[in-house]
């Protein structure tokens, strides 16, 4: 296995308790070990993080780009799901 | 919406284009080559001041000094990482720059021949090179931007560390403060350099404006830098090499004198100072590094071979 054959690692950190995990960029390694060391050494070098995660960019399951359209339009014309949709009386407090 | 956003639409609306979007085959090719330069340029740059690890004149310089090359590391691994996404192998850039087929910044083919330059650099070269980089932040292309936003907010530290070198020279003996000032003199116009040819003589500039990648004109750039140094300088005690440099109240800018190109296209062209010795530098440290990589192949194999085997 050549370097050219190591995987490629998304790395993910949590920069403190009560935050969820944040992508921060990628990194190669030939196992997950050491991309959980060279991701330490690489986006934590100045305590960014208490947490991390390193997935196989192989493993991520991803929405095509190019049907973001289809994909992503049940959404769009139910704005019933938002507060603003609904008309309140003027006064009316804690709504 | 009824259509897919288009490219030129993601343009004109500002918005950044992300890796699995569909762009147009000159804008990815170009970012492929700014990307990687940059990338080469931050790994290379590590060398110039690796020089002076093991001569630092103290165990706190030291410390800080070998933070600042790995943080130079670090910002060559964000970058060749963002170039990976645009669906480029880094293993063929470093080729390409190990066979000169890629370049880097031309500013680390200048020697670094006193500690006095350790200080010049964090202070000129970083804060060129911060001055080149904020606005990259804001670049149309989505992984080259959040890349450059991490790295601008490691730079500030290398840019007041080579500030500190020089206050503290230019604050001490009389040969102290003559190595200060010689550092500056040698390092000025080649900072200047570094934000490239005046914009008349730049191929490339008006097309990365039009899509979005450069936000400022290479003299724009170095004008805000020039303006901000100056009265740095006057901080330090120590002057800076160009005796046409005065305040322009008309401008509100400093004017300066003109900038000899022709040594710019000279280092690009192979000829600066170090340019074999840095290249020869990188190249043996690649193939000397080689038994690492190997050793965690193999390792990685083992482990899970073993794994396999467990399994059956």
């Amino acid at each position: 296995m050549s370097t050219r054959d190591w995987p490629l690692w998304e790395v993910f950190v949590r920069s403190r308790r009560g935050l969820s995990h944040v992508h921060v960029g990628s990194l190669h390694a030939p196992d997950a070990e050491m991309a959980l060391r060279n991701a330490r050494d690489v986006y934590t070098r100045r305590q960014e993080g208490v947490s991390l995660w390193v997935v196989p960019s192989a493993e991520i399951v991803a929405s095509e780009a190019g049907q973001r359209e289809e994909f992503f339009d049940p959404a769009a014309d139910k704005i019933y799901r938002h507060p603003t949709f609904y008309e309140i009386p003027e006064g009316v407090e804690h709504l | 919406m009824s259509a897919e956003v288009s490219f030129d639409e993601l343009l004109a609306d500002d918005g950044r284009v992300e890796p699995r979007d569909p762009m147009p085959e000159d804008y990815r090719r170009s970012l492929v080559r700014q990307i990687a330069q940059h990338a080469h340029s931050e790994i290379i740059g590590m060398q110039p001041e690796g020089n002076w690890i093991s001569r630092a004149p103290s165990l706190r310089r030291k410390a800080i000094l070998m933070a600042k090359v790995q943080d130079e590391a670090g910002h060559g691994l964000y970058l060749y990482a963002a170039a990976e996404t645009l669906g480029v192998d880094r293993e063929d850039l470093l080729d390409q720059l190990h066979t000169g087929r890629q370049k880097y910044s031309s500013i680390f083919n200048y020697p670094t021949l006193t500690w006095a330059d350790v200080g010049a650099i964090g202070w000129l070269v970083d804060g060129a090179a911060i001055v080149n980089q904020v606005p990259l932040c804001r670049c149309s292309y989505g992984p080259y931007a959040r890349a450059m936003i991490r790295v601008c907010k490691e730079e500030s530290f290398h840019q007041r560390q080579g500030f500190e070198i020089l206050h503290t020279l230019a604050h001490g003996t009389p040969a102290q403060k003559a190595m200060a000032q010689d550092a500056v003199d040698r390092y000025w116009w080649p900072a200047l350099m570094m934000f490239g040819p005046p914009d008349a003589d730049s191929p490339h500039s008006a097309q990365s404006m039009a899509w979005g990648i450069k936000r400022f004109s290479n003299d724009e750039l170095r004008q805000r830098f020039i303006d901000m140094t100056v009265p740095q300088a006057e901080a330090l005690g120590l002057t800076l090499p160009d005796p046409e440099l005065r305040w322009n109240a008309e401008r509100g800018h400093y004017d300066s004198g003109p900038i000899d190109f022709t040594e710019l296209f000279e280092v690009i062209q192979g000829n600066g100072p170090c340019n074999a010795q840095r290249m020869g530098h990188r190249v043996r440290a690649h193939e000397d590094g080689a038994w690492v990589r190997e050793a965690a192949s193999a390792y990685a194999a083992k482990q899970a071979a073993r794994a396999a085997g467990e399994v059956a």
